[in-house]
């Protein structure tokens, strides 16, 4: 037996006629509704300006919209693996690999790179799922909140826009890793008997 | 002015009641309007938010010091929601039944302005000959009460033409729920019409003219209370707005409408919170009489303090109303049932028995 019964105490006539109630309920409210029309209220102090005129400042770690990032020699990161696309829920991402025949990464060691790559803002909710999958960290979440458009299409940002956006990330450059460590094993003395 | 002397009595009569129809008409439509304006203010006050603080016509940018203070009050903010109601597109989904869908805003909207023309809001101005008040009629609660029970065809009717099942559940829900807090509203009328002994409005404000200890809601606060608690229900505000209910039927029985149709639904709702205003003002608080005295104006200038004790009276009123809005949460349809049917009623007929005993009692 884990469940405990507990006795409620039954209302008194007073308290089940809903007055008690009404009257602490009308007391509250006019304690919010004075304190706000002398301006004591932090909510609605007008002093500092308001939001549109008045941006705020976003906090570090804000997850904004998401933006394409650059590594610190200008390559694009991203290696068209398609993860970001497949894990969207919103389906905002929509990704065109190279192909076969496609232009090769802008890098060295990198395979691809994608031909095209576009999210659609008005279908993005901000998850982060792109960037906690994205194993080329070339994908982020960055401090923008606010992306208006005048129509559907405008609001289809492309792999242009997405990386001027983005900037650049100072994070690590795994193909160039690669690249450094191919090439040590390349000079490294193997020792041949 | 002069010329007015000499018409015909009749052709005064008509011109008097024509001027007070129009300036009733445009004081409820102007009512109405900042109604909804200290709605949103108090409720963003009460919520600690700001409220409509932006709205400015141009040459509110020439007034240094006021312009900014009434734009940040939201003073101009029904101008520009008058304007968007008339530019907004008028949508009629092609699957209502369009007759009805476009009569039910109309037949939602007119009872509540009806029922302002016998409120008696003011003694005399001018002479002796020009009460005001549009008609005064000798049923005047009768006829408030004929008129009020039409206002339910508007919202069943604008449930039903809707074709869709929100707003249908929202009209059913009016339809039982004004019908029944009608009937105790209407008794507890009853025992307030014992003490006064005449149905005529005027006469029953002056009945409680002579001060503040005069009026009915010293007499019967019993019948004070079940009016005004059934009067929010007539008027689906919160706690009964289970008709519009936004949380569960989207939006009730206005779900389908949009521009200026809505708008009527919405000015109805707000006519109807100011004729119940007044109607407690008349029956409960003195009508036009002020704190102290209240004999019929001698001057112009008193029958205008008059006009101004009633609309007061009304103001309190209207705070009230959306002071409980934004602090109680909707009943349950059972409880709202529960409390008309079987505590409101009942209540309200030992009331009328209670009365008529202690008149039956002290009267030679």
């Amino acid at each position: 037996m884990s469940t405990k019964v507990v006795d409620r105490t039954p209302l008194t006539f007073y308290e089940r006629s809903y007055l008690p109630a009404i009257l602490s309920g009308l007391k509250v409210t006019a304690r919010h509704f004075l304190r706000s029309a002398k301006g004591h209220n932090t909510a609605t102090d007008l002093s500092q300006g308001y939001y549109p005129e008045v941006p705020w400042t976003v906090a570090e770690g804000y997850r904004g919209a998401p933006y394409l990032v650059r590594d610190q020699e200008g390559h694009t990161k991203c290696v068209s693996c398609q993860l970001c696309e497949f894990i969207c829920p919103p389906k905002a991402i929509k990704i065109t690999p190279p192909g076969p025949e496609g232009i090769p990464s802008d890098r060295a060691n990198a395979e691809k790179m994608p031909r095209e790559f576009e999210i659609n803002m008005l279908r993005c909710i901000f998850c982060g799922m792109c960037q906690e999958v994205c194993p080329e960290e070339a994908i982020f979440l960055q401090k923008d909140y606010s992306l208006t458009g005048t129509s559907r299409e405008e609001m289809i940002y492309n792999k242009e826009k997405l990386l001027s956006l983005g900037g650049t990330h100072a994070g690590i450059q795994k193909w160039k890793h690669k690249l450094e460590s191919a090439q040590h094993q390349e000079v490294f003395p193997v020792k041949t008997h | 002015m002069d010329f007015i002397r000499y018409l015909d009595p009749t052709v005064q009569f008509m011109l008097f009641s024509a001027v007070k129809i129009v300036l009733v008409f445009a004081v409820a439509m102007t009512g109405v309007a900042y109604a909804v304006l200290v709605e949103r203010k108090v409720s963003a006050w009460i919520q600690d938010r700001v409220g409509p603080n932006r709205a400015a016509p141009f040459f509110v940018h020439y007034l240094p010091v006021v312009g900014p203070f009434l734009t940040k009050l939201g003073i101009f903010q029904p101008m520009a929601d008058g304007l968007k109601f008339i530019l907004k597109e008028d949508f009629t989904p092609s699957y209502v039944r369009k007759i009805y869908f476009w009569i039910a805003p109309a037949i939602s909207c007119v009872p509540a302005l009806m029922t302002l023309a016998v409120i008696p809001f003011g003694s005399t101005l001018g002479n002796a000959n020009n009460p005001m008040v549009i008609a005064d009629l000798n049923v005047g609660i009768l006829y408030t009460f004929g008129i009020v029970s039409l206002g339910v065809y508007g919202i069943v009717l604008a449930g039903y033409a809707s074709n869709s099942k929100y707003p249908f559940l929202g009209g059913i829900r009016s339809s039982a729920q004004m019908i029944s807090y009608e009937i105790a509203m209407g008794m507890s009328v009853v025992s307030v019409f014992l003490v006064v002994g005449d149905l005529n409005l005027s006469k029953v404000v002056a009945y409680q003219s002579g001060g503040i200890h005069e009026w009915l809601i010293f007499k019967q606060p019993l019948a004070f209370f079940i009016f005004l608690v059934s009067a929010f229900a007539e008027t689906n505000r919160l706690p009964f707005d289970l008709p519009e209910s936004e949380t569960e039927l989207v939006g009730g029985y206005h779900t389908e409408y949009s521009s200026m149709k809505f708008a009527l639904f919405f000015l109805g709702e707000y006519a109807a919170m100011i004729g119940a205003s007044a109607m407690m003002v008349t029956l409960f608080l003195g009508g036009w009489t002020p704190i102290w005295g209240g004999a019929p104006a001698s001057s112009l200038l008193v029958g205008l303090s008059h006009i101004v004790w009633f609309l007061a009276k009304l103001g309190f009123f209207m705070v009230l109303f959306i002071w409980v809005r934004w602090m109680l949460p909707r009943f349950r349809y059972d409880q709202l049932m529960n409390l008309g049917w079987r505590r409101f009623i009942p209540l309200a007929l030992v009331n009328i028995i209670i009365t008529a005993g202690l008149i039956a009692l002290t009267h030679k």
